[in-house]
């Protein structure tokens, strides 16, 4: 036989292995729901699965990469959906192609959402481990609290208007954001644009987390000190990881929230950024495919066990227990090797038998 | 590495493959039955707002038994089924597209507002025919397709006010609100505004988030300071049993009015209702009225559910009834499309006058919003006498 030696680094070909397995996923879900063979329920289900992959992959650059835990990213991901949504909403007489509108939302709620990364980043950042979990997740909750409560926006001939009370000096008819009661967006996102958003999340994590920074970040998860003292700054690659984490949740949730109707700041939530950080750690933290192996098995799962009734999430708990153990228990690693290695040997056997 | 590759790989194709073989459940519904109604109701019967989705599924559930045991609506018996949603968007919707698997013709639903906002977007593109026991905001019945039972927010902060004006009940009002809550901050911009014209004037107005409502001393001592001689509580009755405890024990002198989502309060646990003597809400039903349909529908809810059916199951018994009533107007079949079924009952309901357990002689404008007067209610003696 051939050896089939081609020169490709290792760490591009899982890249090119992943946008293959989203491009082939993409085909087969965009034939079946063309032939309609896809149920409502799978078609509703596929823009937020694509939100949720983005999401788990952009926090698995924080949680993977960084080895730091945030539990802020709902946070994020709100401020992306909320500057997005208020720019597609403004603008929504001034540019007419939808498409355009659209993207440039997200490149909105990508810049909002990676300056708030950038101011709360240099304020927590000097903080590790545990105190720098609990100081996001304060964050997290700050941001959603101010806000999905405090700003009324309306807009007419003369331009907007804000209002911090209670929005009875604005137009009712006129109003874009009205508080707690949230904000009224378009429908935009298709399952397209998720896919293309996705590809392009993990071509940017991929090749950060292959480049000098990646390593250099790599490097301040490992052993912060020996970083430090071959000279590399860990305070901006600390930072960096984390804004450019922000950046993609706020993109994530521009995509996100332009799939449904409403846009409330209670949904976002810590549960809401527990959810994800779930995500990346079924999914192996730092591996980016499991990532969204991870948010689309944990998307489609509570809806397809809908069938038990009240039930339903105590069998999701319960499962994802089952599935936490299975992939990350050393003692379950080892049998599975152990298995995977028989399978192996009797497929191996029965080659030799045939040749 | 390499390993690595491979296991992600391998991981990959069995996500492909899971996610194909979750896919392949056909559209639509192949069991259907075509003599029968399909009536799908989504709502929170899990998480906090499960008390209200719990009471429409129970309330709904034992209309539908009624109507089937009768022979059905027009001969054709109706098949109920109830979807969760957690009280959240997302999962309302994907509760929505669920129910379409299973072949809902008509939505009863959803229970709260700000899922049914998002679920109203989906039913508009199927121009399903949806009517809402209990999401009152205005923004769910911007689509032609969907009505309410309840009254909207601005129709009870407006007749909430014109009673208080009307009434001459104070000449301060403190309100103590929800801002994170549509219905309650919905009620509550309509009464301000409403108030201007009716001659009062609101000392202040104190809010309180959904994640901070068990303690209401702050908001309590800022209204009894404003000197204001009632208190507009637009909330819910567990929030307002505890802001008028805390009032009680400040020893205020001050009316408490509220609007139907007050009406619980008398069963809340370990409150003394005796501090609940005097307090005053808007409510279309009362479970402690004698006449006979309701009376029989808290007697049967009672045996069934062992619990007092509150004003959400009422509006949930009442939007099934108006549904079978509006079929019958529009004489649809089951074997119509969802469009077709759609289309004729809103046609229908919009000329039917109907008779329920939480409004006499209700009728519907093209709009979706119901007419029925709101009743005011005052406690004495621990239960519901009209306040006329």
């Amino acid at each position: 036989m051939k050896s089939k030696k081609i020169n490709i680094k290792k760490s591009t070909l899982t890249t090119l292995i992943t946008i293959a397995g989203i491009i082939v996923a993409y085909i087969i879900m965009n034939t079946l729901s063309n032939g309609g063979f896809l149920s409502y329920k799978m078609q509703g289900l596929l823009v937020p699965i694509c939100a949720y992959a983005i999401l788990a992959v952009s926090l698995n650059l924080v949680v993977g990469l960084l080895g730091e835990l945030s539990l802020g990213h709902a946070g994020f991901l709100y401020v992306g959906a909320y500057t997005g949504a208020i720019f597609t909403n403004i603008t929504a007489d001034m540019i007419s192609n939808d498409l355009v509108r659209f993207i440039l939302g997200m490149v909105v709620g990508g810049v909002f959402a990676a300056i708030f990364g950038l101011i709360i980043g240099s304020a927590v950042l000097k903080l590790q481990g545990d105190y720098l979990a609990i100081v996001t997740l304060a964050f997290g909750e700050i941001i959603r609290s101010v806000l999905g409560n405090v700003l009324y926006i309306s807009k007419d001939s003369s331009g907007l208007h804000f209002d911090v009370n209670d929005g009875s000096t604005l137009n009712p008819q006129d109003m874009i954001a009205k508080g707690a009661q949230g904000i009224t967006v378009q429908r935009l996102s298709t399952f397209l644009i998720g896919i293309i958003l996705l590809i392009l999340t993990v071509l940017i994590v991929m090749n950060l987390s292959d480049s000098r920074a990646g390593r250099a970040i790599k490097a301040v998860r490992d052993n912060k000190i020996a970083t430090e003292a071959v000279g590399i700054s860990v305070s901006k690659y600390r930072l960096m990881a984390f804004t450019i984490s922000a950046a993609l949740a706020g993109v994530a949730g521009v995509y996100y929230a332009h799939n449904f109707a409403t846009l409330t700041g209670t949904k976002f939530d810590f549960n809401f950024s527990i959810n994800i950080l779930v995500m990346v750690v079924l999914g192996g933290m730092g591996n980016i495919p499991g990532s969204i192996i991870a948010a689309i098995i944990l998307t489609i799962l509570p809806e397809e066990i809908r069938f038990l009734g009240n039930y339903r999430m105590v069998i999701y708990a319960v499962v994802l227990i089952v599935m936490m153990i299975f992939s990350w228990n050393p003692k379950c690693i080892e049998f599975r090797k152990v298995v995977s290695a028989k399978i192996k040997s009797v497929f191996k056997k029965k080659n030799k038998e045939v040749q | 590495m390499k390993k690595f590759t491979r296991v992600a790989a391998g991981l990959l194709a069995v996500a492909l493959a899971a996610t194909m073989a979750a896919g392949c459940s056909k559209q639509g519904s192949g069991s259907k039955d075509s003599d029968k109604f399909y009536i799908g109701g989504i709502g929170p019967t899990t998480g906090g707002a499960a008390v209200y989705g719990n009471a429409v599924k129970n309330a709904a559930q034992i209309a539908v038994d009624e109507i089937n045991e009768a022979g059905g609506i027009n001969g054709y018996k109706i098949e109920y089924k109830f979807e969760d949603d957690e009280h959240n968007a997302e999962k309302s919707v994907n509760a929505y597209n669920s129910l379409k698997d299973w072949g809902m013709q008509i939505l009863m639903g959803t229970v709260t507002t700000d899922p049914c906002k998002a679920v109203v977007a989906e039913s508009g593109n199927d121009n399903m025919f949806q009517l809402t026991p209990s999401a009152s905001s205005t923004d769910v019945i911007k689509g032609k397709n969907v009505f309410q039972v309840c009254f909207t927010d601005p129709n009870q902060g407006t007749a909430s006010a014109k009673y208080i004006g009307e009434h001459k009940l104070a000449s301060k009002v403190a309100v103590i609100y929800d801002s994170s809550d549509v219905y309650s901050s919905g009620i509550y911009e309509n009464f301000a505004a409403e108030a201007k014209n009716q001659g009062f004037e609101i000392a202040t107005a104190q809010t309180f988030t959904s994640d901070a409502k068990s303690e209401f001393s702050v908001q309590v001592k800022a209204c009894v300071d404003s000197g204001a001689d009632l208190i507009f509580l637009p909330i819910y009755y567990q929030e307002a049993s505890l802001i008028i405890k805390e009032a009680n024990d400040e020893g205020a002198k001050v009316t408490f009015f509220g609007c139907d989502g007050l009406d619980g309060l008398l069963s809340v646990d370990g409150f003394d209702k005796k501090l609940a003597e005097g307090v005053m809400l808007l409510t279309p039903f009362s479970a402690d009225s004698t006449e006979e349909r309701t009376a029989a529908f808290v007697k049967n809810y009672k045996e069934k559910y062992n619990d007092t059916p509150n004003q959400f199951a009422a509006d949930a018994y009442d939007a099934i009834y108006i549904i079978k009533a509006a079929i019958e107007k529009a004489d649809v079949k089951p074997s119509q499309s969802v469009s077709e079924i759609g289309d004729a009952l809103e046609k229908a309901i919009t000329e039917l006058t109907y008779e329920g357990i939480t409004g006499k002689g209700m009728t519907w404008s093209e709009s979706g919003e119901v007419n029925k007067d709101p009743m005011a209610v005052v406690i004495k003696n621990g239960v519901y006498v009209s306040a006329e």
